[in-house]
């Protein structure tokens, strides 16, 4: 509760610091310490401290795992907005309604890690996603800018109207906002009886959720959008936004699939392959780095399905360790993608010759997201495929997860040969020793998760 | 505690180098701690208690995984291979000019570290932590240090065995989840009963990892490639000490733990295994290039120890044993001549070599000596080893084991050819100033020279050695 709150006022607080102060470098620090004090409040409620005490009738249900992930999210954007608000403050011209947008994104997102039913759910999408809408036509003067935005706009409403319609369908059959709901009524040891309408509207939101998480083949708005957008903000929604997607997405699927039957696996195992091939094997034919990140996020989006799949403990624990691990690489990779001159592979030539430390820690970045021991990357797929072996059956489905592991080894090499193997002149915008310090530390990080996962899980455990 | 400072020091020393901007210290640096490790794990394996070689603490308790240490003898004899290649391939490659000597020296050590830890580990998860970190510092010092088309080809190994070992992991993880104790011990795997039916697909998945590692034919096909183009210091770690990782783990996992599968599938795997033999073989003949020779006689022999180690009996197995020790001595000899032929004239071809006895002829001898090593000839090493796996084959299939004999004919062929053709004939115009080549390499082949003879003759210790685990595989 705290964190959808406080962010909605630090939204606020936000807009006022870009009138009282023009010095853009205040707002970033202003965003800093506000997102600092979001972790604080999301951390309290942990312990049962609240800023204000709602009662939400039901329309919430705050638990462990929503709340960790709120947490998850904010460092995330901390991290984000520590590496990258350099790059923020020289995109468009209103920085602080850039964070503004941004606290009301997390707004959104403690939405979606809370909400107990439709309605919610559909509130805290909207509230995620329309500050995106405006951040990805941030670079007003860019025309590739503006029909991303569009093009998002258009696509995003259309999933929105495809999600209502849905949630039309469940609440005309059972007559709330829950689904599932008919089951749990029904469950008294026999087959629950579910009407058609619902099924049809548990498929329809399904397919919704499936576009705001970009999984094949509702995928085609990701690389234009991710493509288009301005960078800083491309890196923010591939990760934050898109792990969010994915919390809101388990949650809702967790108890429900019943329901649907043995064509709940079928229509989801169709999904995984697809997301994954489609994004692995797209992603191989790139010269952009930065098309190569959008279609690569689409491939994660893939391994994150798992969790859908196998909808058990070790699923849950791993979809919070995926989202640190693929949020932290992807964050860091896009804040040295940013300072790049040259987006292309070419244009990562010879860069470990002149920015070893950067190289290392884009390096260790690259590895995380292959998934190669000693990086978070690896346990975050190592949970992936363990909560599907341990499903029991579906041994061939992490089979062909693993074929397609092994494809995206080549994308996120390719990069790491041009950086090390290959001669060039890498150009880099100007480069702050704050901004080498902290990607030095993230690489460590990355590391250190990787060697000791339990650390992000503990929290869990306890 | 001793097995931990076997890892430890590489890996310190390892990192410490990535600093060093100096040829010389990162060189001396380099072989002091290769040094170190090889002292330690001399006194870990013939001087102190055995449960100074093992290790156990606490790392994921949540996963059911710790970071858990030991050695049989298998173990010891693959630690103590590693640990004598080292000091003899940072000698050997001296005198070689290396770009970026710190980090060159550096990802080396490293590379051991993973390969001792490979050897070391009885957790599931630890040995696929140090089987992946093995590769990582390998790709980086092929790709950066290697020959023209070094980058794609030591990728296509990389995918190759980045492959084979996600698909050990999802073998790793059914086990995992099959498994009463929820562990990752090797202990508990062990204890296992896997019905035929479950054994069977697990089987192909841990298999296929493995052979790419080692490798068997089909999956052989990033090898030779990847053995010319990497600098030599790293073809001889490859060749001497990785593909050992293959077969060891044949050995540690596949045999124990899925004995039916093992039982049902070596016919499969045994003519795979011979096919290959005579294949490389056959392809060897034709080489123009001296490590694209040994490459392909290195599948060979390779393919030799894995068709007997399905033969699944004792003197199969017991030959597998000595031949691993043996072939990694021999190889590393191979590679260490052709590099010395490689920085002192520049050419591998053997149709630009000739008459080099006359020139050099102490390394000629050496040389030799090391090439009847890989034909296996009496009183050399490989002699006992080779034996000993026909006698195991034999006991096998006798047809098979007399189509994989041919192989020891053309390994004859082969070698001769290529000793011919390096060493006799007139001179051509890159050999006519050759001289005689460096100090530290005579030594190194001295030294190489006198285990292979010593072994040759006295085969006993190895066998001794690893006899536990020849018995505890076939006790299963």
């Amino acid at each position: 509760m705290n964190a959808i709150i406080v962010s909605a006022l630090l939204g606020v607080v936000m807009m006022f610091t870009g009138i009282i102060s023009q010095k853009k470098s205040v707002h970033t620090a202003v965003a800093s310490v506000g997102l600092l004090l979001l972790l604080l409040a999301n951390l309290l409620n942990h312990y049962g401290l609240f800023v204000i005490h709602v009662d939400t009738r039901g329309m919430f249900n705050f638990e462990q795992f929503g709340m960790y992930f709120n947490s998850i999210a904010i460092f995330a954007t901390l991290v984000y907005v520590l590496l990258s608000g350099k790059t923020i403050e020289h995109t468009g011209v209103s920085t602080a309604d850039f964070y503004a947008l941004i606290f009301f994104v997390l707004c959104g997102v403690s939405i979606l890690s809370g909400f107990n039913g439709l309605l919610m759910l559909f509130l805290g999408i909207e509230i995620m996603t329309i500050p995106l809408y405006i951040l990805t036509g941030a670079d007003k003067r860019n025309l590739k800018s503006n029909e991303a935005s569009l093009k998002y706009f258009l696509m995003g409403s259309f999933s929105t109207g495809i999600m209502l319609m849905g949630i039309t369908l469940i609440y005309g059959a059972t007559g709330t906002f829950t689904m599932g709901e008919s089951n749990v009524i029904g469950s008294g040891g026999l087959i629950p009886k579910t009407s058609f309408l619902e099924i049809a509207g548990a498929i329809l939101i399904f397919v919704s959720m499936c576009f705001k998480v970009s999984a094949a083949p509702f995928h085609f708005w990701t690389p234009d959008v991710y493509d288009g957008a301005p960078g800083v903000f491309t890196s923010f929604m591939a990760t934050i936004v898109k792990a969010a997607g994915f919390i809101a997405f388990v949650r809702l699927y967790e108890n429900n699939t019943a329901m649907l039957g043995p064509t709940w696996r079928i229509l989801l195992s169709f999904v995984i392959i697809s997301t994954l091939l489609i994004g692995n094997i797209t992603a191989v034919f790139q010269q952009s780095v930065k098309r190569m990140l959008a279609y690569s996020s689409i491939a994660q989006a893939g391994f994150m399905l798992f969790a859908l799949y196998s909808a058990n403990d070790l699923a849950k624990e791993g979809i919070l360790l995926y989202s640190v691990a693929y949020s932290l690489a992807t964050i860091g990779i896009f804040a040295i993608l940013i300072k790049m001159k040259d987006y292309t592979f070419d244009g990562f030539n010879g860069l470990a010759k002149s920015q070893p430390l950067l190289a290392f820690a884009m390096a260790v970045c690259l590895l995380s997201l292959a998934g190669i021991p000693l990086t978070a990357g690896f346990f975050a797929k190592y949970y992936m495929l363990a909560s599907v072996v341990k499903t029991g059956g579906s041994l061939w489905l992490v089979v062909i997860a693993v074929l397609f592991a092994a494809v995206s080894a080549y994308y996120y090499f390719r990069v790491i040969q041009a950086m090390y193997f290959k001669d060039g002149e890498a150009e880099l915008m100007e480069l702050t020793p704050a901004f080498k310090t902290g990607m030095l530390a993230l690489a460590v990080l990355i590391i250190l998760v990787g060697i000791f996962p339990t650390i992000v899980l503990n929290f869990f455990y306890f | 505690m001793i097995s931990v400072s076997l890892i430890l020091i590489p890996v310190l020393t390892g990192i410490l180098l990535f600093f060093s901007k100096k040829a010389a210290a990162a060189r001396t640096g380099a072989l002091l701690a290769a040094i170190a490790t090889l002292v330690a794990a001399v006194a870990g394996i013939f001087f102190l208690s055995p449960a100074d070689l093992s290790f156990d603490a606490n790392w994921l308790p949540e996963f059911g995984s710790r970071f858990r240490f030991s050695a049989d003898g298998m173990g010891k004899m693959l630690v103590l291979l590693t640990a004598i290649s080292f000091p003899v391939i940072l000698v050997a490659v001296r005198k070689n000019e290396y770009r970026n000597p710190g980090s060159f020296y550096g990802l080396l050590l490293l590379s051991e570290a993973g390969l001792l830890g490979v050897f070391l580990a009885t957790d599931a998860l630890l040995f696929y932590f140090f089987w992946e970190l093995a590769l990582i510092p390998v790709y980086f010092l092929c790709s950066a240090w290697g020959g023209e088309k070094r980058i794609a080809v030591t990728f296509k190994f990389f995918v190759y065995t980045f492959l084979g070992s996600l698909l050990m992991l999802v073998g790793i993880l059914y086990l995992y989840f099959n498994n009463p104790q929820h562990s990752f011990s090797l202990q508990s795997f062990y204890e296992l009963k896997l019905s035929t039916a479950q054994q069977g697909f697990v089987f192909w998945l841990f298999f296929i990892a493995f052979a790419i590692k080692m490798p068997v034919f089909p999956f052989h096909t990033w090898q030779p490639d990847a053995y010319e183009q990497s600098p030599t210091a790293v073809t001889m770690v490859m060749s001497g000490i990785m593909v050992k990782m293959g077969i060891f783990a044949v050995v540690r996992w596949l045999l124990p733990i899925f004995p039916a599968a093992a039982a049902s599938n070596a016919n499969i795997i045994i003519i795979l295994s011979v096919t290959g033999m005579l294949y490389a073989s056959l392809i060897a003949i034709r080489q123009d290039d001296i490590k694209r020779l040994i490459a392909y006689s290195s599948i060979a022999h390779i393919g030799l120890m894995c068709a007997a180690i399905f033969a699944a009996n004792k003197t199969g197995l017991q030959g597998v044993m000595i031949q691993m020790f043996n072939h990694g001595v021999n190889v590393i000899g191979l590679w260490v001549v052709a590099d010395a032929i490689e920085q002192q004239l520049g050419t591998r071809k053997f149709s630009e070599l000739g008459g080099l006895a006359q020139k050099a002829p102490v390394l000629a001898i050496l040389f030799v000596v090391m090439s009847f090593a890989n034909i296996a000839l009496p009183l050399t090493n490989a002699f006992i080893g080779e034996f000993l796996m026909f006698n195991g084959l034999f006991h096998y299939n006798i047809l098979i084991t007399a189509v994989a004999g041919v192989s020891v004919i053309l390994a004859a062929v082969y070698t001769l050819l290529m000793v011919q053709k390096v060493l006799y004939g007139n001179t051509s115009s890159v050999t006519e100033n050759a001289s005689e080549t460096g100090g530290n390499i005579k030594w190194v082949l001295v030294v190489l020279v006198i285990i292979v003879i010593a072994l040759g003759v006295y085969p006993q210790p190895v066998i001794d050695l690893t006899n536990d685990t020849v018995s505890a595989v076939l006790g299963k």
